[in-house]
């Protein structure tokens, strides 16, 4: 066969179209995992992924992971609405340059809170957009974690609280907006967003 | 109380307790997190020293005292003394800010900031090794400009003898520490603020 080869175009704007991502480095076979790998991928249809399959290098990192992750992000007792929660993980992502990210955990967001027009000046105009003070508050706290030295004060407290939002509401944002620090580096390093590659399946 | 309670300053009853609780699961597979990336049963070609080294590095770049003290002394424990002071060293000289990193060519291009410096002295490189060092070369750029990626970030890596498997339990370890440092301040904070 003619090798008619061309490099995967990479998105090079943030959007909330579904996008695909193409790993850096070899996931394992299908053929190659093990009971252990399986187990570890908690949603046996994730052996479709290529990103979940890489992460099965090392298993039990993957399980746990993923198990934090879904009690941050569905636990659906009390606290934080989930478009709360995705928007946190979409300002995180943006602010980071995650544009995979950002794509997957924006449709969320728009989607939960039916809100597209503002989702979309997030990802047009970055962290400093004016979408509302509930949600300029949830972003500004997420950009104040996420920033290296972090700047998360009492102040996002008392600015999230004033919102309406509990203890457990504001521990939810604290905790999306966590796991994306975690989400982001591995979506960002271990492979590339790609926008001719059929969408993997891999949300975080 | 776990790792993060600890740092947090969380007790068995307290009103954050109960905040962690509304969490249960999270709350447990972060701890196991922490147990199988810092102290697995099997660490295979990525030692339990080295792992602590990465820790103490990744906490010490977020200047997040009291996680940075939990894992130096946890690296001079499992490392030794030589060990967690060429660690400390290495943190002094290559701090940063975050995050920084370049987009793919486009519109985004206006946003791109530069990359921080990665440059270690002949001494702190001979007291690490050349392992370690490409190790904290890739984690200084996870910490600080991730947006940078590239295939071509794991030749090094792959050079100093990373295997696949162990530059997954790199990415995961540096990526949870992401993770586990901003969630300590974030708690912190809250338990501070009723």
């Amino acid at each position: 066969m003619p090798d008619t080869a061309v490099p995967s175009p990479v998105p090079n704007v943030f959007t909330r179209a579904q996008i695909g991502w193409v790993p850096f480095v070899d996931p394992l076979s299908e053929a190659e995992l093990t009971p252990h790998h399986i187990a570890a991928l908690i949603d046996a249809a994730r052996a479709k992924s290529e990103y979940f399959r890489l992460l099965a290098r090392d298993p039990d990192a993957l399980e746990h992971r993923t198990r934090t992750d879904k009690d941050i992000f569905y636990n659906p007792e009390a606290g934080a609405p989930r478009a709360d929660r995705e928007l946190a993980a979409a300002a995180v992502s943006r602010f980071n340059g995650c544009i995979y990210c950002c794509s997957v955990h924006a449709r969320f967001a728009a989607t939960y809170a039916k809100r597209e027009t503002d989702v979309d000046k997030l990802l047009a105009e970055g962290v400093g957009t004016d979408i509302g003070e509930r949600w300029n508050a949830i972003v500004a706290a997420s950009v104040a974690l996420t920033a290296i030295p972090m700047t998360f004060g009492p102040e996002h407290v008392r600015r999230l609280r004033a919102t309406g939002m509990d203890d457990l509401a504001i521990s939810d944002i604290i905790q999306a907006a966590s796991f994306f620090n975690w989400a982001n580096r591995l979506m960002l390093s271990l492979g590339e967003a790609s926008a001719d590659r059929p969408p993997n399946g891999a949300s975080r | 109380m776990d790792v993060i309670d600890t740092l947090a300053g969380i007790a068995p009853g307290s009103r954050m307790d109960a905040v962690r609780d509304g969490r249960k699961v999270a709350r447990t597979h972060a701890q196991k997190s922490y147990d199988v990336l810092l102290t697995p049963a099997a660490p295979g070609d990525f030692s339990i020293a080295e792992r602590f080294a990465i820790a103490a590095y990744v906490a010490g770049l977020h200047r997040a005292a009291p996680t940075a003290v939990h894992y130096a002394a946890g690296l001079r424990e499992h490392g030794g003394e030589a060990l967690a002071g060429a660690v400390a060293a290495a943190v002094a000289q290559t701090a940063a800010e975050g995050p920084k990193g370049a987009y793919p060519p486009g519109p985004l291009s206006v946003e791109d900031t530069p990359a921080p410096p990665f440059a270690l002295s002949p001494e702190v490189a001979a007291a690490l090794g050349p392992k370690l060092v490409a190790a904290f070369a890739h984690t200084h750029y996870l910490v600080f400009h991730p947006r940078d990626a590239a295939a071509s970030r794991f030749v090094p890596l792959k050079a100093a003898g990373w295997s696949e498997d162990s530059i997954v339990s790199l990415s995961q370890l540096v990526s949870f520490l992401a993770f586990q440092i901003r969630v300590v301040a974030g708690l912190s904070v809250l338990a501070a603020t009723p």
